[in-house]
């Protein structure tokens, strides 16, 4: 492992913008290590995954190994080691969802993207979770799209849900 | 945005900010935000521990131990920094109280944490939220910014010369780490798996410092147990159950969503009444009176008030005030195969029998519900699980087992119903039979 600690920019695997934002978390705590599951989190969302790069550097912003940085990492269920869709739709299943119909949701899912569970789209545009409790029992079934909670869906909302996000990707095409 | 309820035996206290902008400072403080604070910061620590004692507060987590013990626990004099830390890892399947909290009053768990600083005097605090609440985390980081830029916190608090810090962070998916020692772990940057007690994070916590931990819920309703003065908030639970609780009524009742209540709330009148009935004019077959890890209740047994004896008076917890519904449709096999296979997916691995324990249900229970189940099963099932109880480090052993043990007993009948092969009598047409991955 490298013993060069130096947090330039220039040979990050990050965002100028998400680089600074790490110079200044690791500094944060009384013990730098604490920075380690947020750092891990907030990469995969600008990479998509925790790749070997993302690893590594995170190992040499913490000053820890890259074993441990895997360690820790397996044990959380958001972190992933392969990508994701752009959009991960994640139905939660757990027994308030369940009671009111989250298995019937999350099939119509499957049938909308045409995957089977946990499957992802070819165009790398969906990816599909059934997932554990997400803190919206009263509102079920809910799922989570990234971040965003989608609260009380029918089967019938999922073809307006996918569509939601699929015009999203037309726009950022046409403006790209 | 999740949708608000109401009830006319609604008493806010918690939730009386809810829906009102509370989220933005200005509005907190035309609330009345912050008075709680400045009213303790012209006092000593004892008196605030007094008032949490005199409060008869519980702690919203699930255990239910009170408060201003747990604050009074911590060591006046320490070598080592002390610290809060505020657990809003909120994930016992049925509760979703925390998740409206930081989302309508984030200001009131940084108020409340500060209180809790100032009573065992510590200077720095961590408010923990689960992963997936990126965005109440993203409201909670705006307020904190606020409240340092309005002198509520940094070197000098409300200009008393007295100093707070507070940290947010955000987990990464993990039930587990909502258990206060593994929480520590997780935010310590390690795999989120419990610590042995004692020593009690009281004495030896965070970065080995003293360390009070609290529910979200907890804190949050600590400035208003200053507001309204210790003895007025007593008065309004039942006897040694202070005050109000947001339960998070979910499942087969007619209005679903969070209603605060008195403790003591009878839960036959919860979801009668204040949640509008069963869905669909059907019966009442079952009751989670406390989150996923509580052992179940039967329509009989439901004429209880929710406080935290007599609910474990009836056999069962009040737990996180989830109350999950099942109507007279359900499989309690299914619904149980559904309990076990989350315990098992969010089991650290750390403890043999709760690793091994929940792991060998999902499998029995799997089988069973697919109708392939043996006679000897059912009491298998109790055997094991009644060998989890109190064999692991932290209670999710217990939560496996406990709710298990329940569900073989009360529905004895309805597990020998899908023996020899038979179909679930419960099975939807059309829909296969879950099988949980």
């Amino acid at each position: 492992m490298s013993t060069d600690n130096s947090q330039s920019g220039a040979t990050s695997v990050f965002s100028p913008r998400l680089a600074a934002r790490f110079d200044a978390l690791v500094e944060e705590y009384p013990v730098k290590r604490s920075a380690l599951v947020p750092m891990l989190l907030y990469a995969q969302d600008e990479v998509g995954y925790l790749s070997d790069a993302v690893v590594a550097e995170v190992a040499r912003r913490i000053g820890i190994t890259e074993l441990e940085v895997r360690n820790v990492a397996t044990y959380y269920s958001m972190l992933r080691f392969k990508p994701a869709g752009q959009f991960n739709i994640q139905v939660c299943t757990n027994i308030s969802c369940m009671l009111r119909g989250a298995y019937d949701v999350y099939e119509r899912f499957q049938e909308e993207l045409g995957v089977g569970p946990h499957g992802a789209t070819p165009d790398g545009v969906f990816s599909l979770e059934e997932v554990e409790c997400i803190g919206a029992c009263c509102w079920a079934p809910a799922i989570q799209v990234n971040y965003d909670f989608h609260d009380e869906l029918k089967p019938d909302d999922v073809p307006g849900v996918v569509d939601q996000y699929r015009k999203q990707v037309q726009n950022e095409k046409k403006n790209a | 945005m999740p949708r608000l309820v109401s009830h006319p035996d609604e008493v806010r206290i918690v939730s009386r900010r809810f829906g009102q902008g509370a989220e933005k400072i200005d509005r907190y403080l035309e609330l009345g935000g912050y008075e709680a604070l400045k009213k303790c910061l012209a006092q000593d620590s004892d008196w605030i521990i007094n008032e949490m004692k005199a409060s008869n507060l519980r702690g919203r987590g699930g255990a239910g131990f009170s408060t201003g013990m747990k604050w009074s626990f911590v060591p006046k004099q320490s070598a080592k920094a002390k610290y809060i830390l505020v657990n809003g890892d909120e994930s016992e399947p049925g509760t979703c109280k925390d998740h409206l909290i930081f989302l309508h009053d984030p200001h009131s768990v940084i108020e409340g944490t500060i209180i809790a600083g100032l009573a065992v005097g510590a200077k720095m605090g961590f408010i923990y939220l689960r992963g997936e609440y990126r965005y109440l985390l993203e409201i909670t980081e705006r307020a904190v910014a606020d409240a340092y830029a309005r002198g509520f916190l940094g070197k000098n608090i409300c200009g008393s010369g007295k100093e707070f810090e507070i940290i947010t962070q955000t987990g990464a998916g993990a039930y587990e780490v909502g258990e206060e020692s593994a929480l520590m772990e997780s935010l310590e940057g390690k795999r989120g798996v419990p610590r042995i007690k004692p020593p009690f994070p009281a004495v030896v916590g965070l970065y080995g410092g003293p360390t009070v931990i609290n529910n979200a819920e907890t804190i949050a309703t600590v400035p208003h147990v200053f507001h309204m003065g210790a003895a007025a908030y007593a008065a309004v639970g039942t006897p040694r159950n202070g005050g109000t609780r947001l339960f998070s009524v979910s499942g087969h009742v007619e209005r679903p969503g969070v209603y605060e209540l008195p403790m003591g709330y009878n839960l036959k009148k919860i979801i009668y009444e204040v949640a509008g009935g069963i869905r669909g004019g059907r019966n009442l077959k079952a009751v989670v009176p406390g989150g996923s890890s509580t052992p179940v209740l039967l329509p009989e047994e439901i004429d209880i008030g929710m406080d935290f004896d007599q609910v474990g008076k009836a056999g069962s917890m009040l737990g996180s005030g989830g109350v999950v519904v099942i109507d007279d449709r359900t499989c309690i096999v299914e619904f149980a195969l559904r309990t076990i296979s989350f315990y098992a997916h969010e089991s650290c691995g750390w403890c043999i029998p709760c690793r091994e324990g929940t792991d060998w249900l999902k499998k029995s229970l799997t089988r069973f519900h697919a109708g392939f189940g043996a006679p000897s099963d059912i009491d298998n099932m109790q055997y094991l699980a009644e060998n989890m109880l109190g064999r692991t480090f932290c209670p999710l052993g217990d939560a496996a087992a406990m709710p298990t043990i329940a569900f073989l007993k009360k529905f004895r009948k309805e597990f020998e119903d899908h023996l020899n092969g038979k179909p679930c009598p419960f099975a939807r047409e059309g829909v296969p039979q879950l099988t949980v991955v």
